[in-house]
């Protein structure tokens, strides 16, 4: 029933990403779509350590700014090409995740917490102050992605490449979680000590899943770069950090749908408040503190409930 | 012999939870372990499933030495348990608890999973057959796509046991799986006991009823204060001096004298 339902969900979120250009008016909302989507990219990955395994990160915009940065080095300084630029920083995304995880993985709560943040704020410090590589807080020039031969440069291009690449996000998460590891990592949340007499090594799902959220962020950050053809370590700071685990929050914790609501609704958000000016944030504020107390759970699984509840009163 | 144990001790903070205990478990057979509260029935099993290192000892399960591993590899080594105080996965539906005990044979490679190959969906439908096949056996049926919170005690109880069987393991560990139970509910579990070692699955069983003991074990270790006071059959058991003295005070040993 359940791989079904996911396929039936998969192609349910195909179609809509079929559908958006429909009413995609101009540039500027297809700017915003290919926003939500990266965003969309690391919540998924992100929820997947938060949500579903119960570990927290506050350093997740670190991995997507050195995705974002290893790939546009690479590319500028030493001429690779993006489209083997790009997977190989994701890569060496993938092994530094597997390094700084074997040690603060053994931290909880928010012990951990604070050593991700910790890494994040590394991170971010090293790209404003190595201004002679990294150009500094000013930012640097990406190349564009090339894919034979054929420049990827617009909104309306990236678009579908980003709309692929969430797909495939989203199809490897929920392959993931409908399998025994993602079951092994939901027991994780549920009893480590349980889990652990099913035959569960719990430090290796750990790291297993905080690597593969860390090469989620770092696909995302390298697909930013090369988009927007210019890269600040604003993408890789402590905020980007907060506002990626506040989506995954908001939309909803351990629950891929959550994780994408999350991620549309607080990147449009802020884009549609811009015209309340200097209130900006005192609304964007209200909503969510109205959010987290009306659907503690977030938003997905609390509207999950209301219509089970709904179907179930008729008969 | 499938498990022997030498010497377990474990001390918490000068306090003796087990001291100098030596056990022998029989293969296919229902051990049941008894005391009084404190006696360090708990601590026994927590050991044997390597939640508790002991401070000194050995554990031995065929050819293997387990003490001080992590309770994983307790796991992996083919023992599995319940808990006293419930450790269900409350989010995930009764069928999904059994499947997850089911991870020790059920996990295909990462590549396989990730990507949905051929070989990951042949262990997914084993899994999901092997898992329904339990839940039907603890007459579970009913509740089997219900999110865990949602079941009533007496149905979490079982469905712990049949989540500890899920991966077919040589010896499981039960802590008081009939507390506070009905004894409608209590004749379930005990005959489930029963089918269990009839399969020559070996059962530890940590447990109060003592109507329960009698009847389903082979053989009975009592505890006192965390030193074994007797060991052997239930009825030479239950006519043991010591364990009268442990259980009723030496007083009453006079009183029937």
């Amino acid at each position: 029933m359940r791989p079904s339902g996911s396929r039936a969900s998969l192609l349910a979120l195909a179609a809509a990403l079929a559908a958006l250009p429909l009413v995609l008016a101009n540039n500027y909302t297809y700017e915003v779509a290919i926003l939500v989507g990266l965003n969309a990219i690391t919540c998924v990955g992100l929820n997947l350590l938060v949500g579903y395994a119960g570990q927290i990160s506050l350093g997740h915009a670190g991995f997507f700014g050195l995705g974002a940065y290893g790939s546009a080095l690479l590319a500028a300084r030493y001429g690779w090409p993006p489209l083997v630029s790009l997977p190989a920083a994701v890569a060496a995304v993938g092994v530094l995740a597997w390094a700084i995880g074997r040690p603060i993985l053994r931290l909880r709560g928010h012990y951990l917490a604070m050593a991700t943040l910790g890494f994040g704020v590394i991170v971010s410090i090293v790209l404003s102050i190595e201004d002679r590589v990294t150009g500094g807080p000013d930012g640097m020039a990406v190349p564009p992605l090339q894919v034979l031969g054929f420049t990827l440069q617009g909104e309306r291009i990236w678009y579908w490449v980003v709309a692929a690449v969430l797909l495939a996000a989203v199809w490897l998460a929920q392959n993931l979680v409908d399998s025994p590891h993602g079951r092994a990592l939901r027991a994780l949340h549920g009893s480590e000590t349980a889990a652990a007499a099913l035959g569960v090594d719990a430090a290796r799902h750990k790291l297993f899943v905080f690597v593969l959220s860390a090469l989620f962020a770092a696909t995302a950050g390298g697909l930013a770069a090369h988009y927007a053809g210019f890269i600040t370590p604003a993408k890789a700071s402590f905020l980007h950090s907060i506002e990626l685990v506040t989506m995954v929050v908001f939309g909803g914790m351990a629950s891929t749908a959550g994780a994408l609501v999350g991620a549309a609704v607080l990147t449009t958000l802020p884009q549609l408040l811009t015209m309340l000016k200097e209130y900006e944030m005192v609304v964007l504020g209200a909503v969510l503190m109205g959010t987290m107390i009306f659907m503690p759970r977030g938003i997905v699984p609390t509207l999950e409930k209301v219509l089970a509840a709904a179907r179930r009163k008729p008969d | 012999m499938l498990l022997r144990a030498e010497n377990l001790t474990r001390r918490f903070g000068g306090v003796s939870a087990l001291e100098a205990v030596d056990l022998e478990l029989a293969s296919g057979a229902v051990h049941a372990v008894i005391g009084p509260n404190g006696a360090g029935k708990t601590t026994l099993l927590n050991m044997l499933s390597g939640i508790y290192r002991p401070d000194s000892g050995e554990i031995r399960l065929g050819g293997l030495s387990l003490a001080g591993r992590a309770p994983h590899e307790f796991a992996a080594a083919g023992i599995a348990r319940t808990f006293q105080n419930l450790q269900v996965f409350p989010d995930m539906s009764a069928l999904e608890n059994v499947m997850a005990g089911r991870w020790l044979r059920s996990r295909a490679g990462l590549a396989a999973t990730l990507f949905r190959l051929p070989s990951f969906r042949r262990l997914e439908e084993e899994c999901r057959a092997a898992a329904e096949e339990l839940i039907d056996e603890v007459g579970l049926a009913r509740w089997r796509d219900a999110r865990a919170d949602a079941l009533p005690y007496g149905a979490l109880k079982r469905l712990e046991i049949a989540r500890a069987l899920a991966a077919g393991p040589k010896l499981v560990l039960l802590d008081e799986p009939a507390a506070g139970l009905n004894p409608g509910e209590t004749r379930q579990v005990d005959e489930l006991i029963r089918r269990v070692a009839g399969r020559g699955v070996t059962v530890v069983l940590v447990e109060h009823n003592m109507k329960l003991v009698m009847e389903v074990s082979d053989h009975v270790i009592v505890l006192d204060q965390g030193r074994k006071i007797a060991d052997g059959e239930p009825r030479s058991v239950s006519a043991d001096p010591l364990v009268i003295e442990a259980y009723l005070g030496a007083g009453a040993l006079r009183a029937a004298a």
